[in-house]
């Protein structure tokens, strides 16, 4: 799925990486514990997650997940943005739950990893 | 310097220092090794390994210990990493290799550690997983990864 379909999908905010649109995904995981998320993600993967630090930028980077949707409106500092960018991480934000948002994108097709 | 190390056949060695003062810091060591490993040429999936196993290692150090340090040694047929710390060390290290146990406090889980899969991932990720811990005193961590 294109992440300009999944930012369409949940009326997301674009916060950063505007131009990495057309990026495309297999898979979401989301969580918001990034211990598991680094024990489970594959690549491919767009990240949902309610946490909100430098940490989730690090976990995405270190797994090469390139595009991350903060859920329940919740908003990135500018530092945590700033890292982002070093980084190619498009960023998204939506006013919908973890629960609404994963909803959304799986009846759209969009599945979750096996773990 | 806690663990052995075997100064044959190093093409290059870096060593970083973990400090626990300010946890939004965790990742940076992890983060240049990553880029080190890139510019090197090293096979994606391996970085990925590399990265995610380093990384589960410096947050243990940032979370648990006193401070510590981290050393990647590039040899031609592997990359090993060298974690070790002072501070409280692990009493009991077939219980910390369980899934699920952890001793991190409520503090760290609200930032999104803490599930007590660190340790498990580091093992997982790599092709050989050494660690040996003194209470009071340290924990050290050899991860070997083939090319």
């Amino acid at each position: 799925m294109k992440i300009r379909q999944i930012a369409e999908l949940l009326d997301c905010e674009v916060i950063i990486g505007e131009e990495f649109l057309d990026r495309e995904v297999k898979y979401a995981f989301g969580s918001d514990l990034m211990s598991d998320v680094l024990a489970y993600t594959e690549e491919d993967t767009v990240l949902l997650t309610g946490l909100c630090n430098n940490q989730v930028i690090r976990t995405a980077e270190m797994l090469d997940l390139k595009t991350i949707v903060f859920v329940r409106g919740k908003c990135p500092s500018e530092d945590v943005i700033e890292l982002a960018k070093e980084d190619d991480i498009l960023i998204l934000r939506t006013e919908h739950t973890m629960y609404s948002a994963s909803g959304i994108l799986y009846s759209h097709g969009l599945e979750g990893t096996s773990i | 310097m806690i663990l052995a190390r075997d100064n044959n056949d190093v093409a290059m060695m870096k060593d970083f220092e973990v400090t626990t003062d300010d946890f939004s810091s965790a990742g940076i060591a992890s983060s240049k090794i990553k880029k080190i490993l890139r510019q090197i040429g090293i096979d994606s999936g391996v970085i990925r390994r590399i990265a995610i196993a380093t990384y589960e290692a410096e947050i243990n150090v940032a979370i648990h210990s006193y401070g510590g340090k981290i050393e990647v040694y590039i040899k031609s047929d592997r990359v090993e990493i060298f974690v070790e710390d002072t501070g409280p060390g692990i009493a009991d290290l077939d219980l910390a290799m369980q899934k699920g146990y952890s001793t991190a406090s409520k503090e760290i889980r609200e930032l999104g550690f803490g599930a007590g899969m660190g340790l498990p991932n580091m093992e997982k990720c790599s092709d050989d997983f050494h660690i040996e811990s003194e209470v009071e005193k340290y924990t050290a961590i050899k991860m070997t990864f083939n090319l």
